[in-house]
């Protein structure tokens, strides 16, 4: 596969350029660890590493599934009714006036320090991009569809006309936010863990660094991102099994 | 294989069309107004007229897709609003692309919570000689297949009116005359409205030709053609009634 070898080759590049930088930059590994440090380091630590990843993996797709659900019924709320695109969308557009890293310490406050206070982070830092691409899908529905439909003479209208026409037509739109959604939630559960926790990658990280464990606290990055890649690409061929005739359009298809 | 079933028959008498008193005005501009639109019931009816004119506006009205600035009195000749009984085929195909084709057929019993008729919508599929891409996602399917599946959709609604706007512009000439003898074919015994620009499309399928003009515009009627739809473009009754249609669009004096 030519994917594969393109990220295997770019690896190669960044893992070259790190030894690269410490060679040159003559740095201690109290600075910046070479990478074979960190691949020992992740070897020794697999077992903690895994346990911390389960927890953070479990906040990112619990937090993530919850978003979706909430984002997209908002979605069709302001698709359907006047009276909510009134009041929620000022405050939709409000809400993401107040930066999410505002808001962490008083999520743990109030949540607690268990994982309640991460998947609320992950929520609320997927649920603008999941909303407002949703509900943009569903208000740019072509019009000749609409049209066909009407005349058609839908029964009961409204309904019959989200259901057959309006919501499969904007599933690519929200298919768009979900990838979204994909790579932000890791920053969401891991920022919820900075500020108060007792389990997950981020808390590990701020441990290691505290004592100076610099290796492991790469270590915990390396699987973080490894984490994070995978779920968008998991997230991404999720939704291309799901939506094939968005996907088999050459205009928006891969090529190469 | 079985055989090629046949069309069922239209239900009750064909129903005529009167349109009175429609007007349109967009943007400050008067695009028609006081206009009068007959259609014969049971006849294959084309308006001719250049683009921008209102004729897509005209027909929208027909079909009930009232917008902004459209107004006018639309009857059948029993009466009765035209609400329900009508079909209509856009120059797009509008084919729902995460539908089949077959889906694609019964989409209306579906917006309608009706049991679709597959068996019918098979046999039409097999008239538009489409008996093989019933299970093919539209993507797959050329212009000229895409356009007879819309033709198929819009006879399974089998209703008395069918409204046509430009359905065969976005195709090649060859695939166009194939369709358009399709259409005249299929459409026998409905009150069929087609909008077109294109005057040789009108010769060969209409039983009527109105051809609307000016600003505001009017409708004014072609005397009839001899011969039935669809028409040999090379007839000479169709070549003199062609330079007839230039003069009245003004495209040549």
């Amino acid at each position: 596969m030519n994917a594969i070898r393109r990220g295997l080759a770019t690896l190669a590049g960044v893992l070259l350029s790190w030894q690269m930088i410490i060679v040159i930059g003559e740095l201690p590994p109290y600075i910046l660890p070479n990478p074979w440090a960190v691949a020992v380091s992740l070897g020794r630590n697999a077992g903690s590493l895994l346990s911390h990843a389960s927890v953070t993996t479990l906040e990112i797709l619990t937090g993530m599934v919850l978003g979706t659900i909430l984002g997209s019924g908002t979605a069709l709320a302001l698709g359907y009714s006047r009276r909510a695109r009134r009041w929620l969308l000022p405050m939709l557009i409000a809400s993401q006036a107040i930066p999410v890293f505002a808001i962490a310490p008083l999520l743990v406050l109030w949540l607690g320090y268990g994982m309640a206070s991460k998947i609320a982070m992950t929520l609320l830092i997927i649920y603008f991009p999941v909303t407002a691409n949703f509900y943009d899908g569903l208000r740019h529905v072509p019009p000749g569809w609409l049209d066909l439909a009407r005349v058609m003479r839908p029964e009961p209208r409204r309904w019959a006309v989200l259901r057959h026409i309006a919501l499969p037509a904007a599933l690519p739109a929200l298919a768009s936010g979900l990838r979204i959604a994909a790579a932000v939630a890791p920053i969401g559960a891991v920022l919820g863990e900075w500020v108060g926790s007792s389990a997950g990658l981020g808390y590990l990280m701020l441990h290691a660094n505290s004592r100076m464990q610099v290796d492991l606290m790469f270590a915990a990055l390396a699987t973080l991102a490894t984490l994070a890649v995978g779920l968008y690409f998991a997230v991404d061929a999720a939704l291309k099994r799901l939506l094939p005739w968005h996907s088999a359009n050459p205009e928006t298809t891969e090529t190469g | 294989m079985s055989p090629v079933p046949v069309l069922p028959a239209i239900p009750g008498p064909p129903l005529a069309v009167n349109l009175r008193s429609a007007q349109l005005v967009y943007g400050g501009l008067t695009l028609f107004d006081g206009l009068d639109l007959d259609l014969t019931g049971g006849c294959f009816t084309c308006l001719l007229g250049s683009s921008g004119i209102g004729k897509s506006s005209l027909l929208r009205l027909l079909a009930g897709l009232t917008a902004i600035g459209v107004s006018g009195d639309l009857r059948g000749d029993d009466g009765l609003p035209l609400t329900g009984r009508v079909a209509w085929m856009a120059q797009q195909d509008l084919l729902l692309p995460w539908l089949n084709v077959l889906d694609n057929v019964t989409l209306g019993s579906r917006l309608r919570g009706e049991r679709p008729d597959r068996p019918r919508a098979l046999g039409l599929l097999a008239r538009v000689g489409l008996a093989d891409a019933a299970l093919a996602r539209p993507d797959t399917l050329s212009g000229g297949m895409r356009q007879r599946a819309a033709l198929a959709r819009t006879l399974m609604e089998d209703r008395p009116v069918v409204l046509m706007d430009e359905p065969f512009s976005g195709l090649d000439a060859l695939t166009r005359l194939r369709l358009q003898a399709l259409a005249a074919e299929l459409l026998i015994g409905r009150t069929v409205l087609l909008v077109t620009h294109d005057p040789l499309e009108a010769l060969r399928l209409g039983g009527h030709i109105l051809v609307m003009s000016g600003r505001p515009a009017i409708v004014q009627t072609l005397p009839d053609l001899p011969g039935a739809p669809p028409r040999d473009p090379g007839d000479p009754a169709v070549q003199a009634a062609y330079r007839a249609i230039l003069r009245l669009l003004e495209v040549v004096t």
